[in-house]
């Protein structure tokens, strides 16, 4: 469970202040699909540093899992970015010059997994993204963006972590790869419950949320649940095997 | 983060930029064998001129007599001409503690001819048979100067190996005769060769008696130097001390000014090793210099690398890489680059020092602690150089690295 109370985050540069965020207040159970939705400037890449313990709040609290973060060392918070946390960025974010099997077990190296288990545990995130698997022996700089996506997916999922973070998932993808890409965080939500957070500028994206949480200056301005919820469920995410 | 995923993503950065790990692992290796090379030449140079000065004889030191000025008017013939040093100051020094053996000398210069019509000459010594212990002398064929010659002063003579190839050539000298001065001694035997130590060829001497020398060839009782073997180097300071007091009492005068100079061997060797120490100490320093150079040239290239990955230091950060993670992946690297341009360096420099002892006949010697030295001084600079990319490295923020283009 993700909650946010009050959070403020001011950055100094020099004279100048920079109130990115304000007051945000909110809460996101386990099990939630949200979106974050603002346009650019609006505090969401703050608030996702936030959520990501990736950095912490100025003032406020935030507790992840019931852990105030503002009292962290660097070193814990990279604990739980290891344990609990699954990022997925919007440029993939992929080492160029390593296999796909590679990438996708990189996390499992920093938690300390034995080889023999790493593959296999990679193996399983992969078909969860849903990659085909006669490209799991690529070098990641030859896939295509939403093979590249879909491995970073996988890359989330491989520590089994709490929650999914997703920062513009689909802003380097074309609509169609973008909405493969979305249907399979709306797998991972519903057949495996997984909680997903998705930051994104794009009211359309946002709709395939539960629930949208709007941001503007700094603050919240809305956050409730979808009316028309886009759900792809027929779209067949085997289309490019 | 285990010991072998470090490696094989330490040897994942380098196989990724084949050249540029290459070229900086040539800088260290350049430094690291001229260390070595420059090192070994230096050594081998002063371990070639200890080991000539120390075949004169081991733990020696020797008597020589002072100044001598019969009055004013006489010519001086300087130092060492003085004939205070006698047959018996023998006696007074194998009194004093420590002593080994006492080898009285006299010495001359006289023409030799052989049977054979050849003639040279050379420096005649008169000697006792504790010449062969104290100066460290064997005999190649025959025998060298015994007791019984020296008492019945025999006309028997060793030829050292040079005289005896200048005056009998690819013969056998033992048992033929010689002409000394005229008269005639009989050849009992060939020394080993030494090999020259600088100015003076021990293989380039004759020896004769000692009572021969002093009766029959030049006259006179007095010797023109006395070796004395110590039985250990520790008693080397204390034993010339105490010569040089018994052979003061013995002449009767004052011990501060003798008439008299005993010369320890130690004192020659440390002059010549001196000057091939700071010889040493200036190559090692110029392949110094080129190590830095080296060290510099792995910096750089982590830097490179640092800035070049910055995105991947971040989302290794994200994904959960701590501090202590990141900055170990490049201090392994850089440990990795300087160790295998240790290794590589070692073995040229090894070939190289063989190369010039087997091109430029000057002797080289590798010695351990040139190599773990070199071993250390790479791995230090390994790390030296990559502390500071590293800690770099590990001090990004990972939102900014992220972001960076």
């Amino acid at each position: 469970m993700i909650e946010c109370k009050n959070i403020a985050k001011i950055y100094k540069n020099r004279e100048i202040e920079t109130r990115a965020l304000k007051s945000a207040s909110f809460i996101i159970n386990d099990g939630e699909f949200v979106a974050i939705m603002g346009p650019s400037g609006s505090g969401k890449s703050t608030l996702m540093h936030i959520i990501g313990c990736l950095d912490t709040p100025t003032s406020g609290q935030y507790l992840f899992d019931n852990k105030d973060t503002s009292k962290l060392s660097d070193d814990e918070l990279a604990d739980i970015r290891m344990q609990k946390i699954g990022f997925v960025f919007q440029s993939f974010n992929l080492l160029p010059r390593a296999t796909v099997l590679r990438n996708v077990t990189l996390p499992l190296v920093y938690a300390g997994v034995s080889k023999e288990k790493r593959e296999n545990i990679a193996k399983q995130a992969l078909l969860c993204s849903a990659f085909p698997e006669k490209f799991w022996k690529h070098y990641s700089n030859q896939l295509s963006g939403g093979m590249a996506q879909r491995v970073a997916i996988a890359r989330a999922l491989v520590n089994n972590p709490m929650l999914i973070l997703a920062d513009e998932p689909t802003g380097n993808l074309d609509t169609k790869t973008g909405e493969m890409v979305l249907d399979t965080f709306q797998r991972l939500h519903q057949e495996q419950g997984r909680t997903i957070v998705l930051i994104t500028h794009e009211q359309y994206v946002a709709e395939h949320a539960e629930r949208i949480i709007h941001i503007r200056d700094g603050n919240i301005v809305e956050d409730g649940k979808v009316m028309n919820r886009r759900v792809i469920n027929n779209f067949n995410h085997n289309a490019t095997k | 983060m285990k010991i072998q995923d470090i490696f094989q993503e330490t040897c994942i950065a380098f196989l990724s930029n084949k050249a540029r790990s290459g070229l900086t692992i040539l800088g260290i290796v350049i430094g690291i064998s001229s260390v070595i090379a420059m090192v070994s030449i230096g050594q081998g140079a002063s371990g070639q001129i200890q080991s000539s000065i120390e075949g004169l004889g081991s733990n020696l030191l020797t008597v020589s007599p002072g100044f001598s000025q019969q009055g004013s008017g006489f010519v001086s013939q300087g130092r060492g001409s003085a004939q205070t040093l006698k047959n018996d100051d023998v006696d007074t020094l194998l009194q004093v503690v420590g002593v080994a053996f006492v080898s009285p000398e006299r010495q001359g210069r006289y023409q030799i001819i052989s049977p054979i019509g050849s003639n040279t000459n050379s420096t005649v010594i008169g000697v006792s048979p504790e010449y062969a212990q104290v100066r460290n002398v064997s005999v190649a064929n025959g025998s060298f100067i015994t007791e019984s010659n020296v008492r019945s002063i025999g006309r028997v003579v060793v030829l050292g190996p040079t005289v005896a190839a200048d005056l009998f050539e690819d013969q056998d000298p033992v048992g033929k005769t010689i002409r000394i001065n005229k008269l005639n001694f009989k050849v009992i035997g060939v020394l080993q060769p030494k090999g020259s130590a600088g100015f003076f060829n021990p293989d380039d001497t004759i020896f004769v008696p000692l009572t021969t020398m002093q009766k029959i060839l030049a006259g006179g009782d007095y010797l023109s130097s006395i070796a004395i073997s110590v039985e250990t180097k520790d008693l080397m300071p204390q034993v010339q001390q105490e010569a040089t007091i018994a052979l003061a009492n013995k002449h009767l005068i004052d011990p501060q000014s003798p008439d008299f100079s005993i010369v320890s061997q130690a004192d020659i060797v440390g002059a010549a090793t001196q000057v091939t120490d700071t010889f040493t100490i200036l190559l090692a320093a110029i392949a110094g210099i080129s190590l830095i150079v080296g060290g510099i040239g792995i910096m750089n290239m982590m830097l490179t690398t640092v800035t070049e990955r910055t995105r991947e230091i971040g989302l290794r950060k994200s994904i959960g890489a701590k501090k202590r993670d990141i900055s170990i992946q490049f201090l392994t690297e850089a440990v990795m680059l300087t160790f295998f341009g240790g290794t590589v360096g070692i073995v040229l420099g090894w070939i190289i020092s063989m190369l010039v002892t087997r091109f430029t006949g000057i002797a080289t010697q590798i010695s351990v602690q040139a190599i773990v030295l070199a071993f250390g001084v790479s791995a230090v600079i390994g790390i030296i150089f990559g502390y500071y990319p590293a800690r770099r490295a590990a001090g990004l923020n990972p939102i900014e690295a992220l972001r960076y283009e």
